[in-house]
């Protein structure tokens, strides 16, 4: 069986050696490099823009201001039908009078490197008149606030409210309301390779070729070829090795649009690469929160209502194409999602301001969701007098309780949460930890402890974009191509950034097929390649391209066995492949090769009776239907010490209990689940994108933005209960939110626990050392 | 993030590169290691005319001593220093500074000299060399000057140095019986850069700390001497009470710059925290 | 502006290599767009992300942080021409079999802290190995593959005893 086994991936080898192509790595001759001019203000107007200087400039070939692009290239509006009142603003590749985040471009300079490119960029001259800028939601919603869209008479970019059951009733009757005001700070996905893409467009064939360090390529040829008024099928999108994505790489970018508008004008290959300054003003950025929550309790613990009240400070505009929303819409889904209540209601508002767009970062609004639960039931379990676990369990959905739809509207095909929540008490003895806090303690040293209960939302549905209006596939496409040698191509819609899913899916079809693992390559992120699909984000890959492989590799070993049955002159039933050989099922009698089969069917196929099935080369596809996710779940268990003096939190320890159904391949997994941690620790400990008043950005490099480093981190236990899906034959859910969703929460909660003698708490992430020893009054 | 422009110059001599500093120095930047003035560069936060890579300097790399000074040649890099047993044995406090200094990798590149004149004023070595009352070499093409290092550091990236000048050594006092060097920093992650830090040089005795130097980094715009603090330790023997009495006062003493992400009054409890614990070191 | 110009000599990989290039052109970009070593990477361009390590006469150093001119003369090694190394063909295998890379853009730089650190310390504890690697980012893994990698190189090559916060690496 290789489902399952841990086997390491054939990508890495190259990658081990420096034989990695990213796309910095590629060059095309006459190449021109793009740098651009970018609005050193949050807010401003844009009087004039004078080019002539930076034109002037040895090696500079072309600057292009908006107007410059004025019919080369559309507009574009992020909205999504369901949602239909949200606010969906009218963006362009360079702002053209007003700008509305530090960082956003206004010109782009094409020259001959990139050095050049930036040296013209110091020359382009800009009138700037400065506006006032809108740098949080409270300030974007109150009265009388600068509004930064001309065809908005506010700032309010979203507002929804889900109810259920009878939240006041349920708040009136209970012993005691564990109410927390949380803030969670603005971050991204820091990728270690900054996004980058290079433009090559052939007019006399209108035909436009793109290399993108990117998740979905075909989402990126359809919004190439609509905005740039191009033929799809002349449209190219290769996402070559991709350095980190997280979720940063599935948009659409307006400096990444802006070099293949330029490649189309200039008739030029043109290579834009962010750097890192560019990275920290522009990317994508996440989260940047603030909750107001509230839950009510019986005097036994019994969760009687919940009510989130989410203010979603979003950026100057919504993400393109998949907006802005999900984060909020996944906060207001998902809270206490794991919880038996009825009585639930979740207000959200989301503001547009003066910051970078914020869109979907890796576990998008999980964190948050997660965190606050969990941390309102550790308050409220603290005030009755009860134990936090027993709470949870008391709490928990049971298996009694599936299939079911959360009071958020999450449908839940089946969560494990007993089971895993008995897994890691058995890995963790918290009754020997809090014997080992006490005498710590005793010692001046401080430590705690914090679970954290997760839901993880992946392999999103069809209807959520297909509804939303969104060219944005959900379904994917696998196609087997059998070599006339007997070894296997297989093309999949899914695209791997590194986390394996390339050997997850070689793993299916060699399973399937009985083909040794080295037959099998597996080929993925070319748009014109590979079948239509959606690419790699919201842990999509094992679950959705997992499955399509599955049923590729199906038909195409009934194929061979119906070759081989017909010219074996035996019954294809009694026929199986083993190590590319098929054999007899019954005895083991080896019959002939794989090899053999797919010289006949491509050579001789005349020796193959007419009416037997066999093509070899077979295409399948898969959707999930009827639902919106396949949801996994888990539990973090964080151990952290506290430095009361310093205010430094040192992670000890960290678990995670994992349900992800079916496993491909541990190995991948269990470190993709640990990424997932580590990113998750960042967001509790140290990441954040801080502006001054001025709506400058403060944390423009790596000494001011604090990334994890190994020095810090713990070692991560991972764990793993198997409840494959029902809804799918391979069985598979998603992996990749799941490190990230819990660890927010399991920290917060960690940090609380450790100081819980002092009588203090804290609901602010980063937990940052001065944010900590203000809420414990040491300055 | 490119780098502007510049001309290049790599003088093989010293006398070499302060004629070149004499007649450019107003627009040129020197450059040793490196590991400051690239990043600089790369962000075009600083744009010099020409650039005049000392690198080269074979006289700048000697590492000697005499009967109570070791003298460090301004190109000796931190590794240098780092794997140097001399440094271990005759100056503990520099050395134990030294790994405190970014990731290897930096090491190998960044020397005393470079970090000295960038004169970042979170940077180890100045605070090292102030609590270790050292001196530094300036050298120009018409006058050689010794400079003390309370003399030397004038704000963020402001030094004595003239625009003409190398800072060619630095010459420190090896460490004598009855001596104690103590450096430690609270940084968030390993080779950050600290959000505050101490060195403390003194002399101890029957009577308590005598020819005491409290050197901090990381809480003004350049590395401090924390003089009431000192006054107060000086001569007396160190007790808990003294311990409560001097991190307030140190705390006290203290005027760090606004900063959004550390305040003021947080540089000033991390200062109290790092001399207790200094004086608690050396309680016990 | 333009770019001044200055001749160079080095060996990288252990061949002779001359080049006219920028005076402005730093160590990184120099190996990967003049001569085609592209397996050096490029994250931060300020020293702090460690994907473009390379050993500078056999001692790593940031190649963002490094003029390609202050290379004249030197010897510079990147992970193309590593392999010429036993313990970093090890450390290759290791990283392989305990998936200690995912997307691999921070990797080369790894490899070359590790493989230091392995010659300066032949039998690091995982504490030690967590240190000395505490300036290469790596945003994909949990570092905790990293630090079982370079350990078991070190427990294979030297017979090193297990050491760290929590013991032995393992799932």
């Amino acid at each position: 069986m290789s489902i399952g086994a841990e086997v390491p991936r054939d990508r890495a080898k190259r990658l081990l050696v420096g034989r990695g192509r990213y796309v910095d790595d590629i060059s095309l001759p006459r190449m021109l490099h793009l740098a651009f001019v970018r609005s050193p203000y949050a807010h401003a107007r844009i009087d004039a823009i004078d080019t002539s200087r930076a034109m002037a400039l040895p090696g500079v070939v072309a600057v292009f201001t908006a107007a410059d692009l004025d019919g080369a290239v559309s507009s574009w509006r992020a909205a999504h039908k369901l949602f239909p009142t949200m606010a969906a603003p009218e963006q362009g590749v360079l702002a053209r009078d007003v700008v509305r985040w530090q960082g956003e471009a206004v010109a782009a300079v094409a020259a001959e490197s990139r050095a050049l490119a930036e040296d013209g960029a110091e020359q382009v001259a800009v009138e700037w008149h400065e506006l006032t800028p809108v740098l949080d939601g409270n300030q974007a919603l109150a009265p009388g606030a600068p509004v930064l869209h001309r065809d908005m008479t506010d700032n309010l970019a979203y507002e929804t409210k889900i109810t259920a059951g009878d939240v006041d009733a349920a708040f009136a009757g209970a012993a005691h309301v564990a109410e927390e005001h949380f803030r969670f700070h603005r971050h991204s996905g820091i990728s270690l390779e900054p996004r980058g893409i290079i433009a090559d467009f052939e007019p006399s064939e209108s035909r436009l070729t793109v290399h993108q360090s990117h998740q979905t390529p075909h989402q990126q040829q359809d919004l190439y070829a609509r905005l740039l008024g191009l033929p799809e099928h002349k449209v190219r999108v290769i996402c070559p090795d991709v350095g980190g994505a997280f979720g940063l790489k599935h948009h659409l970018m307006a400096d990444e649009l802006t070099a293949c508008v330029a490649a189309k004008l200039l008739a030029r290959p043109v290579k834009y690469i962010a750097d890192r300054l560019e990275s920290f003003l522009s990317d994508i950025h996440c989260r940047d929160h603030e909750v107001h929550a509230r839950m009510a309790f019986s005097r036994e613990g019994e969760i009687l209502g919940l009510h989130v009240d989410d203010l979603f400070n979003a950026g100057a505009y919504g993400q393109y194409p998949r907006t802005s929303i999900a984060e909020g819409n996944q906060i207001s889904r998902l809270t206490g999602a794991p919880y038996r209540h009825e009585n639930y209601r979740a207000d959200l508002r989301m503001a547009f301001l003066n910051k970078s767009i914020l869109g979907h970062i890796r576990s998008v609004g999980h964190p948050i969701a997660c965190a606050v639960a969990e941390r309102l039931i550790d308050l409220g379990a603290a005030h009755l007098g009860l134990d936090a676990i027993e709470v949870r369990r008391r709490n928990y959905l049971d298996d009694d309780d599936f299939p079911r739809t959360s009071t958020g509207g999450v449908e839940f095909e089946y969560l494990s949460l007993n089971p895993c929540l008995d897994k890691a008490l058995e890995i963790i003895d918290v009754a020997q930890f809090r014997q080992e806090q006490a005498e710590a303690r005793a010692k001046g040293v401080y430590r705690g402890i914090g679970v954290a209960t997760f839901v993880e939302l992946t392999a999103i549905g069809p209807e959520y974009y297909g509804e939303g209006g969104q060219h944005i596939s959900a379904q994917e496409t696998c196609l087997l191509r059998l070599e006339g040698s007997g070894t296997l191509r297989c093309y999949t819609g899914a695209t791997d950034q590194g986390q394996g899913i390339d050997t997850g899916i070689q793993q299916v079809v060699a399973d399937v097929l009985g083909l040794p693992l080295g037959d099998v390559e597996v080929i993925s992120g070319d748009s014109a390649l590979c079948p239509v699909g959606g690419g790699s984000w919201g842990s999509r890959g094992a679950a959705l391209a997992g499955e399509a492989a599955m049923r590729a590799a199906t038909t195409l070993r009934r194929n061979i066995l119906s070759i081989a049955a017909s010219l074996l002159q035996k019954n294809a039933a009694g026929l199986t492949i083993e190590q590319g050989v098929v054999v007899d099922t019954a005895s083991g009698t080896t019959h002939m090769a794989v090899s053999e089969i797919a010289r006949i069917g491509h050579f001789q196929p005349y020796s193959i009776p007419e009416g037997v099935a066999a093509d070899l080369t077979v295409v399948e596809r898969y959707a999930t239907r009827d639902r919106m996710f396949l949801a996994g779940n888990g539990l973090q268990i964080a151990i952290v010490e506290v430095d009361v003096d310093s205010g430094i939190v040192m992670p000890l320890r960290h678990l995670v209990v994992h349900d992800c159904g079916r496993i491909l391949n541990p190995l991948l997994v269990r470190e993709q689940v640990r990424g997932g941690v580590v990113q998750g620790i960042g967001a509790a400990l140290y990441e954040e994108l801080r502006y001054d008043p001025d709506g400058h950005l403060l944390t423009g490099s790596f000494a001011d933005y604090l990334v994890p480093m190994a020095g810090e981190m713990p070692d991560i236990e991972v764990a793993h209960i198997e409840s494959p899906t029902k809804t799918s034959e391979l069985g598979a859910k998603g992996a990749g939110e799941a490190g990230t969703a819990g660890a927010v929460g399991a920290i917060l909660n960690a940090v609380n626990d450790a100081i819980s003698p002092f009588d203090a708490s804290i609901a602010e992430v980063p937990i940052t050392p001065p944010r900590l020893l203000r809420a414990l009054g040491r300055f | 993030m490119k780098a502007p422009d510049f001309d290049y110059h790599r003088p093989e001599t010293l006398a070499e590169a302060l004629d070149l500093l004499a007649r450019h120095g107003e627009d040129a930047a020197i450059i040793a290691g490196g590991q400051s003035l690239l990043a600089l560069l790369n962000f075009r936060l600083a744009a010099p005319e020409r650039l005049i890579d000392i690198g080269r300097l074979t006289d700048l790399k000697s590492l000697s001593e005499d009967h109570g000074h070791i003298e460090i040649g301004g190109l000796l890099r931190h590794c240098d220093l780092q794997a140097s047993p001399l440094i271990a044995r005759e100056l503990p406090l520099l050395h134990k500074a030294i790994g405190h200094i970014a990731h290897p990798a930096v090491r190998h590149r960044g020397t005393i000299g470079g970090s000295l004149a960038m004169a970042d004023p979170a940077a180890e070595l100045g605070a090292c060399c102030l609590a270790l009352d050292g001196e530094f070499l300036l050298v120009s093409l018409q006058n050689r000057r010794w400079v003390a290092a309370a003399d030397f550091f004038l704000g963020v990236y402001q030094t004595a140095l003239r625009a003409d000048e190398i800072l060619a050594a630095v010459r420190l006092p090896k460490r004598r019986p009855g001596s104690i060097g103590i450096f430690d920093e609270i940084a968030r992650r390993r080779g950050d850069f600290a959000m505050a830090g101490l060195a403390l040089a003194a002399q101890t005795g029957d009577g308590g700390l005598s020819d005491v130097r409290l050197a901090l980094l990381g809480v003004a715009d350049r590395p401090i001497l924390a003089g009431k603090t000192m006054a107060f330790l000086e001569g007396r023997p160190i007790n808990e009470a003294r311990i409560d009495e001097a991190a307030a006062l140190i705390a006290g003493e203290i005027d760090p710059p606004e900063d959004p992400a550390y305040p003021p009054a947080y540089r000033r409890h991390l200062t109290g925290v790092l001399l207790r614990r200094a004086l608690l070191e050396l309680c016990s | 502006m333009s770019n001044k110009l200055r001749r160079i000599a080095l060996t990288v990989n252990g061949e002779a290599v001359e080049r006219e290039v920028p005076v402005r052109l730093n160590l990184v970009d120099f190996l990967r767009h003049e001569l085609g070593f592209t397996g050096s990477h490029v994250g931060c361009e300020h020293g702090a992300c460690g994907a473009c390590t390379v050993l500078l006469d056999e001692q790593t150093v940031r190649g963002c942080l490094t003029l390609a001119v202050q290379a004249d003369g030197c010897a510079v090694r990147t992970i193309e021409g590593a392999g010429e190394n036993e313990l970093m063909v090890d450390l290759q295998a290791a990283f392989h079999r305990l998936n200690a890379l995912q997307c691999g853009f921070c990797t080369p730089g790894m490899l070359f802290s590790a493989q230091e650190l392995l010659q300066a310390n032949p039998a690091p504890s995982r504490e030690e190995i967590r240190d000395y690697l505490s300036g290469n980012f790596c945003r994909c893994t949990g570092y905790q593959a990293i630090v079982d990698a370079v350990q078991a190189v070190a427990q294979m090559r030297h017979g090193a005893r297990h050491g760290g916060r929590h013991g032995a690496p393992g799932p």
